[in-house]
C-alpha cells in the first residue's frame, strides 16, 4: 500500500522513533536479566527504575506504585481479580456497560461464578448518573471499576467524582485509562483513585506492555504468581525493552501533552465538522464536551461500517467502525447499543481517531473523500429513496 | 480484517444492476436494519417468462453488496423456474468464495430471491417477506426452515457454521442448543447432551409458578434483554400466565412471534404442555 493516512490511533499507535532507538540496545547488546547477581545482567535494573520514574512522573505517583505488565488486558484482570482475591467477604462488583471487552469479559465472568455485578447505564451522551452509582455502592462492594475514557466515542467519565464517591462508601476504584493516558493530563496523587491500567501500544510504545498503578495501601492480591520480580506483585522475567520503550513514550507524552488539546484537537475538530457539514443524515455519537481530543465518532444513517471503511480503505484511510460486519460478531457495538443509538445509525457508526503524528493535509485529504463514498453506498441502499 | 477476493471487492466497488426496477413482476426483501444488512431485490420478466432485467438494493457489508449483484447476474436470462433453483452456493461459488463468516450474506441473496419469486406468483403486490417454520433465533428472526435448509444444501455440520450461514445462534446464543438438535435430526444422529430434562411431571402450583419463575428468568428474559425488552411475570391462573412486556422491542421484525413463538414455546417445552400465555391487559 502506498500511502497510509492512519485516523484509528484508539486502536493501537505507531512507535515513536525516539522510542524504539531507546529500547533497540536490550533487543540486542543489553539482554541480561536484571535478576541476575553478575553485573551484565544487574546493570540492567536501573533502566527499569529510570522507566518507573518516567511514567510515575506521567502520572503523578510514586515509583513504587508502578507495576508493569503484559499490556491493558492483564493489568484489568489483575485488578479486578486481585482485589476480590484479597478481600473475599466482599461480593460485589460495579461497572458500566460501556467498558472495554478487557473489563467487562472479565466482570461477567465474574457473575457467572457467583459474584454480584452491576453495569451502570449510560445516557444517549454515553454519560453515567453519579445518583445511580451512589445507590449501587454498598458494604458488600469490594471494587467499583469504570473506564477513563471510552474508546469508541472518546466520552471522558467524570473520574475524580466518581472515585470520591466510592472511597467515601469504602470500596476499592480501578479505571482502565488506556485511552485517556498521554491524551489528557493526570495526577494521580491528587486523585482518589486506588488502581490504574495503561497499555503501552495506546501512546507511541510497542504492543505487549502496560502498567498497573496500585495506590499505596490498597488492598489486592497478585494475579501473576512465580518468581519475585515487581516486589512479588507480578512475576515473570521483566520484558525490558518493551518497560523501557514505554518509559520513553511516557517522558514523550509528557512533553507532548500540550498539543493534544491544541494540535491534535484542532484536526479532529476540523475533520468533525467538515463530515458533520458535508454529508447528510451524519451524527455525531457520544459528549461532545467531556470528551477525548483526539476522537470523533460519527454514524452515516443507511449504511453498514464495514462498507465504509472498505472504500475509505482504497485511499489508504484508516479509520474503525462499529458495525456488526467489522467486530466478526453479528451485533453492532454494545457501546452504541447502550447509548441507545438506533440501528439504523450504529451499524453506520465510524471512529476516527487521530495522534500528534497526523497532518493538516491529511485531514483535507479525507474531507475530500467521504462524501463521495457515502453517497455511493447511499445510493445502494433500500433505505434511501 | 477479512480476506475477500478481487472479484468479491470487484463487485463491491462496482456492483452491476444497482437499483430498482419500476412495476416490477416480483420483489423481494430479506434483512432487517436491526441485522444489519437488507437486500430488496426486484425483476421484470419478458414475454417468454423470462427474466429479462433485475436490480438490487443492499444496506450491508462488501460481500453483502457483492452477492446481490452477482446474483442479479445470474438470474438475467432464465426462466422462473430455473431462478427457483439456485442456492446460496452457487452465489458463493459464483463470486469465487466468501469468508466462512460472511456466508449468510449469500444466504440472504438466495432468500431475498426466493421471496421476490413468491411475491411473483401471488401477483404483483406488496413485497413478501415470508416467514416459514417456526422461529428458532429470536435475535435475527431466523426459523427452523431456513436453518435446515442451510444445513442441507451447505453440508454443515456444527452449529458455528450454522451462525456463519444464516446468523442463527450469533446473537445471545440461546438457541444454540436448539440448533445443534436441528442439525442432529438431519445427520441422523442422535447422540449427547440430553438438554437439560426438566421432566414435566405433576407439579404443585408453587413448583409450578417456581418452574414458570425460572424459564421466565432463565430461558426468556435474556433473550428479550438481547433486544432491549424485557418481561415481567404478573399471575398464573391454572395454565394461564400473564405476563407484561416491558421496555421495547417494537421495532424488531419478529415482535408480533415473540409472545407465542418464544414465551408461550419456551413456557410449553420447560413447564406443561398447556401453557397459555397472555399479556396483561393495561
Amino acid at each position: 500500500m502506498a500511502k497510509v493516512i492512519y485516523f484509528d490511533n484508539n486502536a493501537t499507535t505507531k512507535v515513536a522513533d525516539e522510542v524504539l532507538d531507546a529500547m533497540l540496545p536490550f533487543l540486542k547488546d543489553l539482554y541480561g536479566n536484571p535478576s541476575s547477581m553478575h553485573t551484565f545482567g544487574g546493570q540492567v535494573e536501573k533502566y527499569i527504575r529510570h522507566s518507573r520514574e518516567q511514567i510515575a512522573q506521567l502520572l503523578g505517583c510514586d515509583n513504587s506504585e508502578i507495576i508493569f505488565t503484559s499490556g491493558g488486558t492483564e493489568s484489568d484482570n489483575a485488578a479486578i481479580k486481585g482485589v476480590l482475591a484479597a478481600m473475599p467477604d466482599k461480593r460485589k462488583i460495579i461497572t458500566t456497560r460501556v467498558e472495554h471487552q478487557a473489563v467487562l469479559a472479565t466482570c461477567r465472568e465474574l457473575e457467572a461464578v457467583g459474584y454480584k455485578l452491576a453495569e451502570l447505564a449510560v445516557d444517549k451522551d454515553g454519560q453515567i448518573d453519579l445518583e445511580e452509582l451512589k445507590t449501587e455502592v454498598d458494604d458488600d462492594t469490594a471494587i467499583v471499576t469504570i473506564m477513563y475514557a471510552n474508546n469508541e466515542t472518546g466520552v471522558i467519565f467524570p473520574i475524580d467524582k466518581i472515585a470520591e464517591i466510592v472511597k467515601a462508601k469504602g470500596a476499592v476504584f480501578h479505571t482502565d485509562a488506556v485511552q485517556a493516558v498521554g491524551k489528557i493530563p493526570l495526577n494521580l496523587d491528587k486523585s482518589n483513585i486506588d488502581l490504574l491500567s495503561l497499555s503501552g501500544h495506546k501512546l507511541h510504545a510497542p504492543k505487549g506492555v502496560g502498567v498497573l498503578y496500585i495506590r499505596k495501601g490498597t488492598r489486592i492480591s497478585p494475579f501473576i504468581i512465580g518468581g519475585h520480580q515487581e516486589k512479588s506483585r507480578r512475576a515473570g522475567t521483566e520484558n525490558v525493552a518493551g518497560i523501557v520503550a514505554l518509559g520513553k513514550a511516557a517522558q514523550l507524552a509528557e512533553e507532548t501533552i500540550g498539543q493534544e488539546n491544541t494540535k491534535v484537537k484542532k484536526l479532529r475538530d476540523k475533520l468533525e465538522t467538515a463530515i458533520l457539514k458535508n454529508c447528510r443524515d451524519a451524527k455525531l455519537n457520544g459528549d461532545k464536551i467531556n470528551r477525548l481530543p483526539n476522537t470523533t465518532n460519527i454514524s452515516f444513517e443507511f449504511i453498514e461500517g464495514e462498507a465504509i471503511l472498505l472504500s475509505l480503505d482504497q485511499f489508504g484511510i484508516c479509520a474503525s467502525s462499529g458495525s456488526a460486519c467489522t467486530s466478526g460478531s453479528l451485533e453492532p457495538s454494545h457501546v452504541m447499543r447502550a447509548m441507545g443509538v438506533p440501528f439504523t445509525a450504529a451499524h453506520g457508526s465510524i471512529r476516527f481517531s487521530l495522534s500528534r503524528y497526523n497532518t493538516e493535509q491529511e485531514v483535507d485529504f479525507v474531507i475530500e473523500k467521504i462524501p463521495a463514498i457515502v453517497n455511493r453506498l447511499r445510493e445502494l441502499s433500500p433505505f434511501v429513496k | 480484517m477479512w480476506d475477500y477476493n478481487e472479484k468479491v471487492m470487484e463487485y463491491f466497488l462496482h456492483p452491476k444492476n444497482a437499483g430498482e426496477i419500476e412495476n416490477p413482476d416480483g420483489i423481494g426483501e430479506e434483512g432487517s436494519l436491526a441485522c444489519g444488512d437488507m437486500l430488496k431485490l426486484t425483476f421484470k420478466l419478458d414475454k417468454n417468462g423470462r427474466i429479462a432485467d433485475a436490480k438490487f438494493k443492499t444496506f450491508g457489508c462488501a460481500s453483502a453488496i457483492a452477492s446481490a449483484s452477482i446474483m442479479t447476474e445470474m438470474i438475467k436470462g432464465i426462466t422462473i423456474e430455473e431462478a427457483e433453483k439456485i442456492t446460496n452456493k452457487d452465489i458463493v461459488d459464483k463470486l469465487g468464495g466468501l469468508p466462512e463468516q460472511k456466508m449468510h450474506c449469500s444466504v440472504m441473496g438466495m432468500e431475498a430471491l426466493q421471496a421476490a419469486i413468491a411475491n411473483y406468483r401471488k401477483g404483483k403486490g406488496q413485497p413478501q417477506k415470508k416467514i416459514e417454520g417456526k422461529i428458532v433465533c429470536t435475535c435475527f428472526g431466523v426459523t427452523d426452515k431456513e436453518i435446515e435448509k442451510v444445513i442441507i444444501e451447505n453440508d454443515l455440520d456444527t452449529v458455528e457454521q450454522v451462525t456463519n450461514y444464516c446468523k442463527a445462534g450469533g446473537g445471545c446464543g440461546s438457541c444454540r442448543g436448539e440448533i445443534g438438535l436441528i442439525i442432529e435430526k438431519i445427520r441422523g444422529k442422535k447422540t449427547k447432551k440430553d438438554e437439560a430434562q426438566t421432566s414435566p411431571k405433576k407439579l404443585t402450583n408453587l413448583q409450578k409458578i417456581q418452574l414458570i419463575q425460572r424459564t421466565i428468568s432463565e430461558q426468556i428474559r435474556p433473550l428479550l434483554k438481547a433486544d432491549g425488552g424485557d418481561i415481567d411475570l404478573i399471575d398464573v391462573e391454572g395454565s394461564k400466565v400473564i405476563v407484561a412486556f416491558r421496555g421495547m422491542c417494537s421495532k424488531c421484525p419478529t415482535a408480533e412471534f415473540t409472545m407465542k413463538d418464544v414465551v408461550e414455546a419456551r413456557l410449553r417445552e420447560f413447564v406443561s404442555n398447556d401453557i397459555v400465555v397472555e399479556e396483561q391487559s393495561e
